[in-house]
């Protein structure tokens, strides 16, 4: 366990406060769970298997408060607009929902008033491991603020929703927000989520998302994690895939933010889902990333298709484990998992473990990893036509990432990746 | 244009180029032959900058600047070009693209202003009729699943664009078949002018009918071992390469 005393007393002391207030018997029993969970695991060690590449403890070391500094957040209304992006927002500062959304076809609650609602009951923490999984399980004990966004049944929702994660980071600061999205039969909802932070002192994210997607429902979720140094982000997102639904997660993480943990778990309860995982990160600076990724099958006809594509700059670190597993009755799946990595940089570390696990005898499933650096041949080639090496790289980095971000519907998605990725690399030779 | 003097090169600790003398000149083609192995495309190699290749000695003069000395990079926008005899496929990389930051590298070598998007166009599809590109190929990724013909057509429609001074072709004729090689020529040719010139490196005669060359060089392990004129092509074609392997001449020619 770690000995952040200080972050590890005030959690206790904050959850027995709000577990004597607790009025509804499901939630204090949910999260009464739920702490338990934290407290016999406490936050992961490398000694866990799961997080054996990623070392926590310095990231849990600041004078975190569990309250965000009294400094309101500037109204700066686009908060790292994507160009040329026409979405609706929903705007989340310091995890809080404060002014009301309005947006045919969606049903938008600060998590505040929905734990009011009894339906929560059939969402909330209902699938999420709480056992040997100490930041989901404390997230699930102590969050107060987040948003359930609710697709009506067979609602077609016109435009991309902006979901923007505003933190004020003016004091250091631990915030556990919670998202639910339930998509409701026949629906179809594209997400984006971006993250703006304000100030210079480190915050520490410990999010949650649960992802409900009905029948023949079909969501988009596109997240991108760009932000500053003095961010961590430890996310864990849950999804629930009914028969004959279609979830495409597309992540896409950037030099900056210091330590990112990401869990992406699937569970694919009917038959005929379809799932895709898209994953780019370009990682700089003395970055930590980790992407940690579950697809389990549980019901025939399946398929799952996940693709994640590094590219490693400086003494940045990255991390891949993806498991699959293909259930006993999970017959004709069809599972795909790639990972490939670019090490640009001899201080820079991958470690990669692609899992498959099959208990089925009629699926059809592959997996690999690679890691590889530049083609000198074609850096040669470009350079002969009077490209120079800069730009010689940066043709061949998007190019290697081109599998994945091409996979982004949204244009101008696609176009600030693109951007970014050259940006970031150009920054990288300054 | 192209002073060639005493060059010498070698790769992995094995000497290649073992003394090479050759001056090109505005306006002129010339033709280099010889047998398998015996270091033509590392002669092309070596002057357009790959950095496996080792210089042990003697120089090159480009345009009054000393070759050796610039990064393959600057090379190409001094206005040297290779059509590779292997052009490497680049998936991800659109064909368009590539050309459009290439042409902009040099001209902002040459303090010339980015290209407007319409003038690109413009002139994409002025050269892709010159060399009778395909547009579908044009736009498509670099190289990526093109048969062998369909690459030697897209160096030639990189030269087109490009608009090198001085163009070095490696067995661009290799794997085509006769009418590619005869629109492959026909483009050569169109472009062909009193300001520019090219090295045209192959095996057969046969390319020599369309691409006529001012002078034939036979190139022999490392060595240029006679050079003449395009009836000695001819006399290649006829009497094989045995009859040539003793070193004649190490003067320039010209
Ligand atoms: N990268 C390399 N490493 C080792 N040997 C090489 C390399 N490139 C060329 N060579 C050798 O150099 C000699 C000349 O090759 P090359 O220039 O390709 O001949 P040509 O083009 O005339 O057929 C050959 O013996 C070949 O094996
Ligand atoms: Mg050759």
């Amino acid at each position: 366990m770690i000995t952040t005393t200080s972050l590890y007393d005030q959690l206790l002391a904050v959850f027995q406060e709000r577990d004597s207030e607790q009025q509804q018997d499901w939630l204090k029993a949910l999260k009464k769970e739920a702490f338990n969970g934290f407290e016999a695991s406490g936050f992961p060690t490398i000694k866990n298997e799961d997080w054996r590449f990623t070392n926590v403890a310095p990231f849990l070391k600041d004078p975190f408060k569990l309250q965000p500094a009294n400094i309101p957040l500037h109204e700066h209304r686009n908060y790292g607009a994507i160009p040329g992006l026409d979405a609706h927002e929903i705007i989340l500062k310091n995890g809080l929902l404060n002014e009301d959304v309005a947006i045919a076809g969606l049903k938008v609650t600060p998590f505040r008033t929905a734990l009011g609602q009894p339906a929560l009951q059939n969402y909330l923490g209902k699938t999420i491991p709480l056992k040997n999984n100490g930041f989901a399980a404390l997230n699930t004990a102590l969050f107060q603020t987040g948003v359930v966004i609710e697709v009506e049944k067979n609602a077609i929702i016109d435009k991309p929703v902006r979901l923007i994660h505003v933190y004020n980071a003016e004091e250091p600061f631990f915030v556990q927000p919670r998202v639910l999205i339930v998509a409701n039969g026949g629906s179809r909802l594209e997400v984006v989520e971006t993250l703006f932070v304000k100030g210079n002192e480190p915050v520490f994210i410990n999010t949650v998302s649960e992802i409900h997607v009905a029948a023949n429902a079909r969501l988009d979720h596109y997240n991108l994690q760009v932000g500053p140094s003095n961010v961590r982000i430890v996310n864990f997102t849950q999804v629930d895939q009914s028969g004959d639904s279609l979830y495409n997660n597309h992540t896409y993480t950037l030099p900056g933010i210091s330590l990112v943990r990401n869990n992406l778990h699937l569970e694919l309860n009917g038959s005929n889902t379809e799932s895709h995982l898209y994953g780019l990160y370009l990682t700089g600076g003395n970055q930590l990333v980790d992407n940690h990724s579950l697809v389990n099958h549980k019901m025939p006809h399946c398929m799952s298709n996940e693709l994640y594509k590094g590219v490693l700059m400086d003494e940045s670190r990255a991390v891949f484990n993806g498991k699959i597993f293909v259930q006993q009755d999970a017959q004709k799946t069809n599972a795909f998992q790639q990972n490939n990595n670019m090490l640009l940089s001899d201080r820079a570390v991958i470690d990669t473990k692609p899992q498959l696990e099959i208990f089925a005898d009629d699926v059809k499933c592959s997996h690999g990893s690679t890691i590889g650096s530049f083609n000198p041949e074609a850096l040669f080639y470009l350079k002969t036509r009077g490209i120079g090496e800069i730009a010689a790289r940066n043709l061949l980095v998007n190019a290697f990432a081109f599998d994945v971000t091409s996979k982004a519907e949204i244009p101008a998605v696609r176009n600030y990746i693109d951007k970014l990725i050259t940006q970031k690399m150009a920054e990288a030779y300054d | 244009m192209l002073q060639i003097k005493n060059l010498q090169a070698k790769v992995e600790d094995k000497q290649i180029l073992k003394g090479i003398n050759l001056q090109v000149n505005a306006g002129e083609v010339h033709a280099i032959m010889g047998p398998n192995g015996s270091g033509k495309s590392s002669l092309a190699s070596v002057l357009a900058g790959r950095e496996n290749f080792e210089v042990t000695g003697g120089e090159v003069i480009f345009e009054g600047k000393d070759l050796l000395d610039l990064s393959a990079e600057d090379r190409a926008r001094e206005g040297l070009f290779l059509a590779f005899q292997y052009p490497v496929e680049i998936p991800g990389v659109s064909n368009i693209n590539f050309l459009r930051t290439a042409l902009n590298e040099i001209r902002a070598y040459r303090n010339d202003p980015p290209l407007e998007a319409k003038e690109f166009l413009k002139l994409t599809r002025e050269k892709q009729k010159l060399v009778e590109f395909d547009a579908r190929l044009a736009n498509r990724s670099l190289n990526e699943g093109f048969s062998g013909g369909e690459k030697k057509r897209n160096e030639v429609f990189q030269l087109a664009m490009l608009e090198p001074k001085l163009s070095i072709l490696d067995e661009t004729d290799s794997g085509l078949d006769i009418d590619a090689l005869r629109i492959v020529s026909n483009g050569v040719n169109k472009l062909r002018s009193d300001k520019n010139a090219f090295i045209v490196i192959t095996h057969y005669q046969r390319l020599l009918e369309y691409i006529v060359p001012d002078f034939v060089h036979v190139l022999y392990d490392g060595k240029i071992v006679k050079s003449g004129t395009k009836e000695l092509a001819l006399e290649l074609e006829e009497r094989g390469y045995d009859w040539i392997k003793e070193p004649v001449s190490t003067e320039p020619v010209n």
